[in-house]
């Protein structure tokens, strides 16, 4: 975990930077107004982030995050579309029900199912986004037919500061106590280092996989209906592809794939990079469709950036031990 | 305890080969007799071309799943190489050209797959998923949302249109050739061997001498190649080349390899199930489609199907090795 520090310092670095040269570029892009919108949007991919966080620390993927929130962001404004009488607290509680739903079942196929996370959310990314559709069957909800306090809600500022990205950081405050501070949080990174250490030392980790996922997919759920508030219009493909995104954010923001290391205050930051850049290269005329060229390639170095890391530290690990133990790892490539 | 479950295997996969072919001809009989022109030579036409894209591509993806990789990236490749091929096509390249060169961009993206993973000592998945999301990219950013349509006739015809002679489409017959060899290479030859040893333990396999990087990063080279050979087919078949063309195909792909009894963490399957796989989940969908059951209902069926083949068979072991040592215990 102690690398973790410089890997967010890094992202922090970058995220000025390209603030920096996009400010230079156009000076409205440091506005009141687009740095709120800005927040708003990076919101909905930071609270999607945080769960992420949640489920790739025990070395597993929530690839279904991006149709469970277009499921929960659908459910949501259909509630109160057709009974806009209904409590706003309660039809955030129907939204996040809908992803703890989506994330219960999930977690029970993988721990109980004894497959790979990766499989089974490919799966039920498309169950989840084919029960949207049928749901929809083709309808959208649109500003107009949700009420107004909850449209307030997706614009609503406190101090200047958006109410959606207050409750974003919240949760990204809430996960990080959990993760670091709660011997349930800290056996994750266990669990995701050396699975059967973990089990070797009573960690119940089927639990503890589990409860990740319920988690990733509530947070998704909740994600649902930011989105919904956010957007006012609401049709079943709400979210399609978004898990890319939400994949890339932690693996930027320094989540190893492989389990076992990172922080939830580094997948928030890559989100807000993330966020950033789509915003960026608008301001700097760059063609849209280079976003999702950018995202990929952005995996691909953060990837190849955090092997480079290990290696590195593995070296200097046996340096100083004077042992050549990482040796097998090193030649891995040949 | 590892040991265990392996040695039970050859029968158990025989079995869910046999229940998988049975499935496919019970399906095939209950669409001919419940559903309406589904048993007519110009469906069965249909039927097959569908089947032409997900088989070919099922086929160095079930070679990757064999080692214990997983390649996402594919029908990202099949995007891009579609887009290059319009664009290539726009500026007047002849088309014969324009094919080698798309294949040959395929090849290339393969091999990026394949240097991350074995070069840099990255995980596939999330080195494809990564891959997914760029070429996708690059093919917007090659050809944006516009569609290039203007392909000769002669060409399309031969990719989409009725078939030559008899029932069965050319496209069908070079992929159901090119799934004979590659069921001649997995089963019958050292390099199949090789793929099933890296796939059980790549430690063991190259101490036994096997170049497993070296294989690895051919296959993605090949899949990529394949890929790219199905963005022609694909562009061809529907007279159009599209940066969103097979958009989600590796679903069908992957659900198509699993539900052909190839087990995800890799050593063990047979090319015969995933043939039988292609196309139990191509003619579901197609009885399900005449049928008139909505596109998004097939979703839900081609992922809960991807679902269940990968936790059958854990299930079915898990039965037979409890009902194996209540034997043993009285």
């Amino acid at each position: 975990m102690s690398r973790a520090h410089p890997r967010e310092l890094g992202v922090l670095a970058a995220l000025v930077l390209l603030v920096a040269v996009t400010a230079a570029a156009n000076s409205r892009f440091l506005s009141g107004q687009s740095i709120r919108d800005l927040l708003l949007s990076a919101a909905v991919l930071t609270v999607l982030a945080a769960g992420q966080t949640i489920v790739v620390l025990t070395r597993n993927i929530d690839l279904s995050v991006g149709s469970v929130l277009g499921l929960s962001a659908f459910g949501t404004a259909d509630l109160l579309s057709a009974a806009p009488g209904t409590p706003l607290p309660l039809a955030a509680l129907a939204g996040i029900a809908v992803g703890a739903l989506c994330g219960a079942l999930n977690g029970a196929l993988i721990s109980y199912g004894g497959v790979p996370a990766l499989v089974i959310t490919l799966g039920t990314l498309y169950v989840f986004r084919g029960i949207a559709h049928s749901w929809a069957a083709g309808r959208q909800i649109n500003a107009a037919d949700l009420p107004r306090p909850f449209l307030n809600l997706g614009t609503a500022t406190v101090a200047g500061i958006p109410v959606l990205a207050l409750l974003a950081t919240a949760v990204v405050l809430a996960v990080a106590v959990w993760l670091h501070s709660y011997r349930s949080g800290r056996e994750l990174y266990a669990i995701g280092s050396e699975p059967a250490a973990a089990a070797r030392a009573g960690i119940p980790a089927g639990r503890r996989v589990r409860t990740a996922f319920l988690l990733s997919g509530s947070l998704a759920g909740l994600a649902g209906v930011l989105y919904a508030a956010r957007y006012g219009t609401v049709d079943a493909t709400a979210g399609q592809g978004l898990e890319l995104q939400v994949v890339a954010a932690v693996v930027v923001g320094g989540v190893a794939i492989f389990g076992g290391s990172g922080t939830v205050l580094g997948a928030a930051l890559g989100a807000l990079l993330l966020t950033c850049i789509g915003t960026s290269l608008a301001v700097l005329r760059v063609d849209p469709f280079w976003q999702q060229a950018v995202v990929g390639a952005l995996i691909l170095a953060a990837i190849g950036l955090d092997r480079l890391l290990t290696a590195r530290l593995a070296a200097r690990a046996a340096r100083t031990a004077g042992a050549v133990r990482t040796a097998p790892e090193v030649s891995r490539g040949s | 305890m590892a040991a265990e479950p392996r040695s039970a295997l050859p029968g158990a996969l025989r079995r869910w080969d046999t229940a998988l072919i049975a499935t496919l001809l019970l399906v095939t009989l209950a669409a001919a007799l419940l559903v309406d022109g589904f048993a007519t030579g110009r469906n069965t036409q249909f039927l097959l071309l569908d089947a032409v894209a997900v088989g070919l591509v099922a086929l160095p993806v079930t070679l990757i799943i064999v080692t214990g990789e997983i390649d996402l990236s594919v029908a990202s490749t099949l995007g891009l190489c579609s887009a290059v091929m319009g664009q290539l096509w726009l500026s007047g390249w002849p088309l014969e050209l324009v094919v080698l060169a798309v294949v040959a961009l395929g090849a290339v993206l393969g091999a990026v797959n394949g240097l991350f993973v074995t070069g840099f000592g990255l995980p596939a998945l999330a080195v494809t998923i990564g891959t997914l999301a760029a070429y996708r990219g690059l093919a917007f950013v090659v050809l944006g949302d516009r569609a290039v349509a203007d392909f000769p006739r002669q060409w399309t015809d031969a990719a989409g249109g009725t078939a030559p002679a008899g029932a069965i489409p050319a496209a069908m017959l070079i992929t159901a050739l090119a799934a004979a060899g590659c069921a001649v290479l997995l089963h019958a030859t050292p390099l199949g061997r090789a793929l099933f040893a890296i796939g059980n333990n790549a430690e063991a396999a190259r101490f036994s001498g096997i170049a497993v990087a070296r294989t690895k990063f051919w296959l993605f080279v090949g899949c990529g190649a394949v890929s790219g050979l199905a963005g022609v087919f694909w562009t061809l078949r529907y007279a159009s080349a599209r940066a969103d063309n097979g958009q989600g195909l590796e679903l069908a792909v992957v659900a198509a390899v699993l539900l052909g009894g190839v087990s995800i963490f890799g050593g063990r399957g047979t090319l015969a199930g995933v043939c039988a796989g292609v196309l139990l989940l191509v003619t579901l969908r197609n009885a399900l489609q005449l049928a008139d059951v909505p596109a998004d209902t097939l979703d839900i069926v081609t992922g809960s199907l991807l679902i269940v083949s990968v936790i059958a068979p854990r299930a079915l072991s898990g039965l037979r090795q409890r009902r194996r040592s209540r034997a043993t215990r009285t």
